[in-house]
């Protein structure tokens, strides 16, 4: 399981790291699934018991990092949606989808 | 059980949701939002008269007791937090009726402002760090709006940048919660610090300490800045003096609270890191300050010079150093917000940001230059204003703590930034009077009241800093004592 959270980590990185918009985009929302993956691992994989504390209180598995996947994920959704609708309509605007054309304070 | 507490979380969320549905009336927009603001001022005297009286108040949402349910917690630092906090966005908004402009009004900007308020608000008083995490969330998914709402080119340009150093540290945030789950097993900002204080803070706990210190700041602009300069330079001035005041501040509150209440074990290790991030931003904010002729660089970098003052003397972790970091929080939230009203009244009315483009303003606008006049006194700590009670206990308490490095660097830089300031007032409001009333591109017609308001704070709370002291030394007795808040929380069960 880390191990596919440091692939997808290592996947969002090279991406943050390119040039155009959509590819930055991406890169944070595969980022964003690597965390996800991460919190689920910390809480501990069990196999197949229920989220609930019996009477046999042995085994349970611990719901709350499920809970806190399903808050992250949601954020992560909107977010994600926000940042899409903004940089096309920052490429609509600014007419380029490359950030090496985005720095600079000539214009101002 | 205190249900004051969520008041200040909720109030602005649902006038806002009811804003949301009367799209076109713009003055139910203004008198609602003014309304709320004023009515969350109003419960943070409550919750401060109280705290005062009764110790910290504690509110467990949905009746579930305090290491398994969210805990809201108000202790007096917060509750000071959320009143100056009413008290700034209540002027900024007041600013904004007569400078935001009728399409960014119609376009949901008070809505988004109640927003952040919320967001905001529920950092300052949550109990539990991954509702922390929520409430930055809020905060900054309405600031991102915020800093595009209007969609010229150099706002998109600026709030991509924005949004992805934004989206990463929250990344970051979250990884870092899910460590610090699998160390301690709990998320209860109170139980952490008891778990933690049992575990013994090993190599382990200070390393995810540190990937904290790295999230907040990034988001308090505590060296990690570059992003910040560009982003509150962007957005229109009423929207810039909000970021200004409040957005940095809940980082660097995020800050003093773990480190105060959780991670407080090793402050070889970990205050003294934060103490060389503040050194280290002063000096590049001074440097930025000093070097740039536009007075909106000029002003953010002197937010970044703020943010190192204020946790230089939380760095120093001794009572002196904090009760200087809690007053110069107050300040800096108030004097920030004026200093970015005053600059972006100056851009209005000149039309240009250019120190060499204008001179001799004081001829026209005498009470704007004497307001700036006494912002810039009031930033660098000249007596009789607030900056200076804040800045002789925050020296003091480095020198006694032994960083005379971290005291110096601090009243070096505050001379840089009086430099700074008094640069941007001798070119624009001396010389010969070049500029007309002709040939002004705005008025001043209903900006000033705001201000002046600001300003006059300023000087009731440096000549009265004596009479909010009751006030500073409990939210310092509650920072310096985790065992209170704990108290508070737990009460009895989870020791």
């Amino acid at each position: 399981m880390s191990i596919v959270v440091g692939i997808l980590f290592a996947i969002g990185t090279y991406l943050i790291l390119s040039k155009t918009f959509l590819r930055i985009v991406l890169g944070t929302s595969i980022i964003g699934h690597g965390v996800n993956l991460l919190i689920l691992t910390m809480g501990g994989l069990k196999k197949g018991s229920p989220p609930l504390r019996g009477l046999q209180a042995f085994n349970f598995t611990d719901s709350l990092p499920q809970a806190l996947l399903l808050t992250a994920i949601v954020i992560n959704f909107a977010t994600t949606a926000l940042f899409l609708v903004l940089s096309y309509r920052a490429y609509k605007v600014l007419g380029t989808d490359d950030v090496e054309q985005c720095r600079g304070y000539a214009d101002e | 059980m205190n249900n004051y507490v969520v008041l200040p979380i909720i109030i602005p969320l649902i006038t806002g949701m009811v804003m949301v549905v009367f799209k076109n009336n713009i003055w139910l927009h203004r008198i609602l939002s003014l309304l709320a603001i004023a009515l969350i001022g109003v419960d943070a005297v409550f919750l401060l008269e109280q705290i005062k009286t009764s110790g910290m108040q504690t509110l467990y949402l949905g009746g579930w007791v305090a290491p398994f349910g969210i805990t809201l917690v108000a202790d007096m630092f917060a509750a000071l937090l959320v009143l100056v906090a009413a008290i700034v966005v209540f002027c900024c908004l007041c600013y904004a009726f007569s400078s935001i402009g009728s399409e960014r009004e119609r376009n949901y900007f008070y809505p988004l402002c109640l927003f952040l308020m919320a967001g905001v608000n529920g950092s300052f008083l949550t109990g539990d760090i991954f509702n922390l995490f929520v409430c930055f969330e809020v905060l900054l998914v309405a600031s991102y709006v915020l800093v595009s709402l209007g969609g010229t080119k150099i706002q998109l340009r600026e709030s991509f940048k924005y949004i992805l150093v934004n989206m990463i540290s929250s990344f970051l945030f979250l990884i870092a919660i899910a460590y610090l789950y699998a160390i301690t097993g709990t998320l209860n900002l109170a139980h952490l610090s008891v778990r933690v204080a049992e575990a013994g803070q090993g190599g382990v706990i200070t390393a995810v300490a540190i990937l904290f210190l790295i999230v907040f700041s990034l988001k308090a602009g505590l060296f990690l800045f570059f992003w910040l300069p560009g982003a509150y330079s962007a957005p229109p001035t009423a929207i810039a003096a909000i970021f200004a005041s409040l957005l940095t501040k809940v980082g660097i509150y995020a800050i003093i609270r773990l480190f105060s209440l959780v991670f407080y074990h090793e402050p070889g290790v970990t205050h003294l890191f934060i103490g060389i991030l503040a050194a280290v931003s002063m000096v590049l904010g001074a440097m930025g300050a000093v070097a740039y002729w536009d007075v909106k660089r000029i002003i953010t970098y002197n937010v970044v010079v703020g943010v190192g003052f204020i946790l230089a003397g939380f760095a120093s972790f001794s009572l002196v150093g904090i009760r200087g970091s809690v007053y110069y929080l107050l300040h800096d939230m108030i004097i920030k917000a004026l200093l970015f009203l005053l600059g972006g009244t100056i851009i209005h009315l000149t039309g240009t940001g250019k120190l060499r483009d204008m001179s001799g303003l004081i001829r026209l606008y005498p009470q704007l230059g004497w307001m700036f006049f006494i912002a810039a006194l009031s930033l660098s700590g000249i007596p009789p204003f607030s900056g200076f009670t804040g800045k002789i206990f925050v020296t003091t308490g480095t020198f006694q703590s032994g960083y005379f490095w971290l005291g110096g660097i601090g009243l070096l830089t505050s001379l840089l930034v009086l430099y700074s300031v008094m640069k941007i007032f001798m070119s624009v409001f001396w010389g010969y009077t070049s500029f007309t009333t002709e040939s002004e591109k705005g008025t001043t017609k209903g900006l000033l009241p705001s201000m002046t308001f600001l300003a006059s704070l300023t000087i009731a709370l440096g000549l009265g800093a004596e009479g909010i002291h009751a006030y500073v030394d409990l939210a310092v007795a509650g920072l310096l004592d985790p065992h209170i808040y704990i108290d508070a929380v737990l009460g009895g069960n989870g020791r």
